[in-house]
């Protein structure tokens, strides 16, 4: 008989997040696999109404772990929380959100539990008896099948988007508050307040055209042609991560994880490879049209159209054609 | 200030990748190796904060025989030194392997502050800062686009990146472990003076049995993760290609986007 799966969630705005809701569904999906029952942790401060939400879901248990210094996330407070818990059930795996939060403070858990750390798994299925997970590595252009060895609990964390949040099972789960140990602990980190990085200023997300460009463009100088697209489309200039590092747009117009999520109708991807940072904040679009030299580039994967090719011929072409179009008719 | 820099050697982003004949990993015959990426920026702020307060920059790389010069850049950057952990033992693990390895050496150096890249872009467990952190019982902060010395440099001011576009602005105790954001600053490149006189800096080996860690936790003998295999992500709708010279694929776009996408007026 293995130990549960455990899902820890959180709320925002006194609703489970999404990618909470996405790690309960896996969960339960692993937990039928192995034949073992899923349960969930609630963690934060002021969790009625997310623990109301957790009743109505297929779980053997929802632990609400709530504490006026787990309001506001510190990595010292979470672990300590955690840790005992963990302990005392044992639970096989303990499935987390791949989110920026959970990624800083899961290492420090594994540590502590001498749990095993799985970051950023996008899926798993059982192959002879044990369970493989799937992880995207070298930037997504490859997916690594992996396996975990050696005895204890797996801390495994879930690119979001991976396991649909519609998928939960509906049921009952029965609440139990659970006394969160964090009184005096070390909370390792003083939060002072939060700011805005700075990204407000263009709105992305209402654009049905975006034109956006990778690394591939190959510098601010050479973005002029593109330009000239995203005009002549009627469409907004975006970006992915290292072109904003780069300083060759500004992070106003980042696309991704740590910037904007989109959904246009047409998305032109130029010399972007298509790291899973930058398709989780594009992939609702409608269309994708993506323009990468290298024909294994993962963007292709969830393109419409795909061009093999430099961007620094096909766009002024695409220009040239458009230019035509518009003086034709 | 004595500051400790990890690096790591990765595989060229931009370089195009087969599966190796094991089906584990990548063929490296006839990838171009480079410094990763976050890590760059992780240099150019110990560097700017060794400049600040006086202090020296040593680096630390674990990884295969290459890594010497991954290390050897760092030195022409300007660090002081550097400690290379290429023992075969060390190599193959998961990130809580690893770091542990990279706490061991960094005890044994001594240090005010730790610097590391966000995530590696290979393996990408955005891990191995936070391990070492833990090891040592120091503080971390990952995704850091800020830091700030306090005036007593007891402390760091740091700016976090959250999503949704926001930062958290908090304060972290030292000695203390950062991973740095890429895009924190705009790195610098080496100088021809730099690049001479890395060449008489130390580069200091370091075996695993040095570092007082039961072998058993090191490496691919310590790591809880193994890898089965790799291959090419299985797509989930399938691609339509569009081929031929320039102009051709423009006008077949041009129709596509008239008549499928349908956002042409």
């Amino acid at each position: 008989m293995n130990g549960p799966v455990w899902a820890v969630v959180q709320q925002k705005d006194g609703r489970l997040q999404r990618s909470g809701r996405e790690t309960i569904a896996a969960a339960q999906a692993l937990a039928r696999e192995l034949g073992t029952s899923a349960e969930a942790v609630l963690l934060g401060d002021g969790l009625a109404a997310a623990g109301e939400e957790l009743k109505g879901m297929a779980l053997a248990g929802a632990r609400v772990v709530e504490h006026p210094r787990l309001a506001t996330y510190t990595p010292g407070g979470y672990v300590a929380a955690l840790v005992p818990l963990v302990r005392e059930e044992r639970p096989a795996y303990v499935l987390f959100p791949h989110t920026y939060q959970t990624v800083d403070f899961m290492a420090r858990l594994a540590q502590a539990l001498d749990a095993g750390l799985l970051p950023e798994a996008i899926a798993f299925r059982r192959v002879d008896g044990e369970v493989r997970w799937t992880r995207p590595v070298l930037g997504g252009k490859l997916h690594a099948q992996v396996r975990t060895v050696g005895e204890g609990t797996v801390l495994v964390s879930l690119q979001s988007g991976a396991f649909p949040a519609d998928g939960v099972e509906a049921g009952s789960a029965p609440l139990r508050q659970v006394a969160a140990a964090v009184d005096g602990v070390d909370l390792q980190r003083e939060v002072r307040g939060f700011e805005s990085a700075g990204g407000g200023a263009v709105d992305l997300s209402k654009a049905e055209v975006i034109v956006a460009v990778g690394r591939g463009v190959g510098g601010q100088e050479k973005l002029a042609p593109v330009e000239e697209l995203a005009r002549l489309l009627g469409g907004e200039l975006a970006a992915s991560r290292p072109v904003v590092d780069s300083g060759w747009l500004p992070r106003e117009r980042q696309v991704g994880s740590s910037g904007q999520t989109v959904a246009p109708k047409l998305y032109l991807a130029l010399g972007i490879s298509g790291a899973i940072q930058h398709l989780v904040g594009m992939k609702g679009a409608t269309a994708v049209v993506a323009i990468n030299k290298d024909a294994s580039a993962p963007i292709f994967k969830i393109a419409t159209w795909g061009v093999a090719g430099d961007l620094h011929e096909i766009v002024p072409a695409l220009n040239q054609a458009l230019k035509e179009r518009a003086g034709g008719a | 200030m004595k500051i400790a820099v990890c690096v790591k050697q990765v595989p060229d982003p931009e370089a195009r990748l087969r599966v190796g004949a094991d089906g584990a990993w990548i063929d490296e015959e006839g990838v171009a190796f480079v410094l990763n990426e976050s890590d760059e920026y992780a240099v150019e702020e110990a560097l700017r904060i060794a400049e600040r307060t006086g202090g020296e920059v040593i680096a630390f790389g674990l990884g295969p025989e290459r890594t010497r010069e991954a290390l050897r850049k760092v030195l022409a950057l300007g660090a002081s030194r550097a400690v290379l952990l290429s023992d075969p033992a060390l190599l193959g693990g998961d990130a809580l392997a690893t770091g542990r390895a990279l706490a061991a050496a960094i005890r044994q150096e001594g240090a005010d502050l730790v610097l590391t890249g966000s995530a590696s872009s290979d393996l990408g467990y955005a891990a191995t800062g936070s391990v070492i952190a833990g090891e040592l019982g120091w503080p971390h902060a990952w995704l850091v686009m800020g830091v700030e010395l306090a005036e007593d440099r007891r402390s760091v001011r740091i700016t976090r990146e959250m999503e949704g576009g926001m930062n958290e602005l908090s304060a972290v105790v030292l000695p203390a472990v950062i991973q740095v954001q890429a895009g924190i600053n705009h790195p610098r490149y080496a100088s021809l003076k730099g690049i001479m006189a890395a060449k008489k800096k130390e580069i200091r080996e370091v075996a695993a049995a040095e570092l007082g860690v039961d072998a058993g936790r090191l490496g691919r003998a310590g790591s809880r993760l193994e890898t089965v295999s790799v291959a090419l992500p299985v797509s989930g709708r399938e691609v339509e290609w569009i081929a031929g010279d320039a102009a051709a694929v423009a006008a077949a776009l041009v129709t596509k986007l008239e008549q499928e996408a349908k956002v042409l007026r």
